[in-house]
């Protein structure tokens, strides 16, 4: 029998980091920029966090305050993603790098750069297993709300998760409100539409491009340290996390460039992800991997659905990917 | 006249890109309010770039601009916007996915929340001012070309702009749209607001502006008041020498049907009927003209011949010397290329068909010779020779025939693309925008090579947007409204006025 209340659960701490992710590629990728170093900001975000925390657990030895311990990871892990940010918004805007080219080696870059520390961490403890158990920091990062348990199963489906999850679904309705509804959304999507008509509409397309591309991988970065403080308890293992950041970016088109979509679409995603847990298949490893597939089918399916209704405001922002200069002739 | 302070003064302007290309070199030029100035010069002549300056695109490398008097910096188009300027670009700077009244108060620092409803209400009241009709809900890319012309002529206003600049507005409009935006204009200058406009037409220098101020080679050369010159004056103005003005329209010589097209439609992949049951015949010796508005099926029509676009149901033949028929319907495009038909088309963007922008003129003339190689290396050496004819011949201007097409500008590269097309002696010329954003003096060179392929007997199909030339440059004149033949008219008989009805009605009756 298919449980659905522990399914769903599931699903949804699944989905957080997906949705973060997705969230912050959205913001970036309207306003023109293809960031595809966000699976790198992403282990960057965590790893900075884990740095964090890991330094104010050891100074105080076990009894932490639970503000601190999660202001301090938070802080850390903001920082760590918008140094990512700038260091692709000056290549890509200032410099005008090709796009993809910095986007991927940020990618190797960030997911080396978390297992470097993560297991210089690692060699710290000298612990026997290779990973970092952070479980005081978790703890406060995966704390619900104390009456949810009494509520059945509208507690365990809703009430059940620590406090980024709900500010991830925040963020995704504020963003998707922003970009439909503000000017400052409209001055983003337009240079992400037509650089050169929003210059010469006397917008200052290098501020908001390292704008949102800054505050797009901070929100992404967010992803990284979810996943490492609350769905995995604050144990980092090098390359736990997988390939979660490009299912975020597969999800950005799958949601149609809509951070409100994406809240469903990163549970229908995250559900997916995690199917072959829920369905028996026996121990048959290759059914297990046919289920893992299923969010990638589901996303070309979209891609080729999307491709075939043809409507505008479907399609990707038309500058995606290309620097902009204004003399260029 | 009284003048008073200009609006702009320039003086001295110089701009230069890259190290050898001196755009505009120490320009002055007035413009006043209440006054419509015409800017004229041929492609590359430097007006565009020019009032780019003005309008904060690019920045001067040297030289001084005031604004009524006081010295100004315009270091970006916000500024420009601040000082009353706002330019209406050749290519609209609009967004297609937008909404017309989004794209209107794109980039306004405007206090409190952003409220569509109210600026639309005021899109309304500039409408109604100047005779506009603009629906403000309505996206970008669902409009007509005019429509989208008259949203940046909004955007403009709406930002309070008393200085208007309009680069080559009526490129893409019918004669009956010019007159529309002509009124337009003359009310705003009726309302005090200066204007500028670029154009390289002259008849429409004579009919809209008070004073034409003419560059060359980016120099500026002087400016006329309009009513005391003429076309013969301006031209020479331009060119720096006596032109003569008339195109050459020499009689057919023996012509007889070499393309055969019956009850030809085609639909796009969208479903949208594009030619609806189109039927003609183009002879050998003659030059057939393609009038319509644009976007109603010329470019599916000619694509069609070339084997480029499939079609859903009619028929195209090629029709040999000795009558006998040969369909060219289910034929790739090398395999008409090869019969003789050869396609040059000029899309708007210049480029995007035929010739690589980033690859030099040798390269590009390879294109279409390089199947008839016989080793695994290229032969460069033919293909060096004739891009250097061509740039001898039709006055290329570039610094080498190893230039990438990319830095030369529009005309040349157009005269690259037609060059080579004549070149590989076709027996039928299509030929699509050939002269789209060139000078009087290109446009000529370009319409003497047509003239030639016609007396060599080559059947030339020419579709164009400027109904002046088509009607001194065609024998026959074919019409096209909404893809459906609207008619077939004699083009040394036939109207201006006439055709542009026949353009926007079926057979061009409804409206008398």
């Amino acid at each position: 029998m298919f449980d659905l209340i522990s399914f769903i659960p599931r699903a949804v701490v699944q989905s957080v980091p997906l949705l973060l992710g997705c969230t912050g590629e959205t913001i970036s990728e309207k306003s023109g920029s293809l960031n595809l170093g966000i699976p790198g900001v992403m282990y960057v975000g965590a790893i900075s966090g884990v740095i964090a925390s890991f330094f104010y657990e050891q100074s105080c030895g076990g009894q932490v305050n639970p503000a601190l311990a999660i202001i301090f990871p938070l802080l850390a892990c903001l920082f760590g993603s918008l140094l990512m940010g700038l260091l692709f918004c000056f290549l890509t805007v200032t410099l005008r790098v090709n796009q993809n080219v910095v986007g991927l080696a940020m990618t190797t870059f960030g997911i080396g750069f978390g297992n470097f520390f993560g297991g210089s961490l690692i060699k710290l403890t000298d612990s026997e297993v290779p990973s970092i158990a952070l479980s005081a920091t978790s703890h406060c990062f995966s704390k619900a709300l104390p009456f949810a348990d009494d509520l059945g199963w509208f507690g365990k489906i809703f009430l059940s998760y620590g406090f980024l999850t709900y500010v991830a679904i925040a963020i995704a309705l504020v963003t998707a409100y922003i970009l439909k509804k503000t000017r400052t959304g409209l001055h983003i999507r337009a240079i992400g539409e037509n650089p050169a008509t929003a210059d010469a509409a006397g917008i200052n397309i290098t501020k908001y491009k390292y704008l949102s591309v800054c505050i797009g991988c901070m929100i992404a970065g967010l992803g990284g340290l979810y996943y490492v403080m609350d769905y995995a308890s604050g144990v980092w293992s090098n390359d736990a996390f997988g390939d979660r950041g490009w299912l975020a970016i597969a999800l950005v088109i799958f949601t149609l460039w809509r951070p409100n979509i994406a809240i469903f679409g990163s549970l229908l995603f995250a559900g997916l992800y995690i199917l072959y847990l829920f369905v028996p298949t026996g121990g048959n490893m290759a059914v297990k991997e046919l289920y893992k597939m299923l969010p990638y089918v589901v996303t070309i399916i979209v891609l080729v659905v999307t491709g075939m209704r043809n409507k505008r405001e479907n399609q990707p922002p038309e500058a995606l990917g290309l620097p902009y200069f204004r003399e260029d002739r | 006249m009284e003048k008073g302070l200009p609006a702009v003064s320039m003086r001295n302007i110089t701009k230069t890109f890259g190290s050898d290309v001196i755009a505009n070199d120490s320009v002055d030029l007035d413009i006043y309010r209440g006054e419509i100035l015409s800017l004229l010069g041929e492609n590359g002549s430097g007006k565009t770039t020019l009032m780019n300056m003005l309008s904060g695109i690019y920045f001067p490398d040297s030289g001084q601009i005031s604004i009524d008097g006081k010295e100004v910096t315009i270091a970006s188009p916000k500024e420009a916007y601040e000082l009353g300027i706002g330019m209406i670009h050749q290519h609209f700077k609009l967004v297609d996915v937008f909404t017309a009244v989004e794209n209107v108060v794109l980039g306004l620092e405007e206090k409190g929340k952003l409220d569509l409803d109210s600026a639309a209400k005021r899109i309304n009241e500039i409408c109604d001012t100047y005779g506009f009709d603009v629906d403000p809900k309505q996206k970008i890319y669902d409009m007509s070309v005019s429509q989208k012309q008259t949203v940046e002529i909004v955007k403009v206003l709406y930002r309070g702009a008393d200085i208007l600049i309009l680069d080559e507005p009526t490129a893409v409009l019918t004669p009956q749209e010019t007159d529309k935006l002509f009124a337009v204009l003359r009310n705003m200058k009726e309302d005090g607001k200066a204007i500028v406009i670029i154009t390289h037409k002259l008849h429409e220098v004579e009919a809209i502006s008070d004073r034409v101020a003419v560059l060359r080679k980016g120099k500026f050369i002087g400016d006329l008041v309009t009513k005391e010159t003429n076309a013969q004056e301006m031209t020479n103005m331009m060119i720096g020498h006596a032109v003569e003005l008339n195109i050459d329209r020499p009689e057919p010589i023996d012509p007889r049907p070499r393309i055969r097209v019956d009850g030809l439609t085609v639909r796009t992949q969208d479903d949208i009927l594009k030619l609806d049951d189109v039927s003609f015949t183009a002879c050998s010796g003659e030059i057939l003209g393609i009038a319509g508005i644009s976007g109603c099926g010329q470019k599916e029509l000619l694509e069609a011949i070339a084997g480029l676009q499939p079609i859903e149901s009619g028929s195209i033949s090629y029709v040999q010397d000795d009558g006998s028929y040969e369909s060219l319907i289910g034929k790739d495009p090398l395999e008409i290329a090869a019969m003789g038909v050869s396609l040059s088309f000029v899309p708007e963007d210049r480029l995007g068909m035929g010739l690589v922008a980033n690859m030099d003129l040798t390269d590009n003339m390879m294109l279409r010779s390089f199947r008839r190689g016989r080793s695994v290396f290229t032969d460069r050496k033919t293909p060096k020779n004739l891009a250097e004819k061509v740039v001898d011949e039709l006055d290329v201007i570039t610094p080498g025939v190893s230039t990438p097409v990319r830095k030369l500008s529009g005309g040349n590269v157009q005269k690259v693309l037609v060059g080579r097309e004549i070149s590989s002696a076709p027996t039928v010329l299509l030929s699509a925008y050939v002269v789209r954003g060139l000078d009087i003096n290109s446009s000529y060179t370009i319409y003497d090579l047509i003239n030639q392929q016609k007396k060599n007997g080559v059947a030339v199909i020419y579709a164009g947007e400027d109904l002046d030339v088509l009607l001194e440059l065609c024998d026959r004149i074919l019409v096209l409204c909404d893809g459906k033949v609207s008619g077939i008219v004699d083009g040394r008989l036939a109207e201006k006025h006439q055709i542009g009805r026949m353009m926007t009605s079926l057979g061009g009756d409804e409206l008398g």
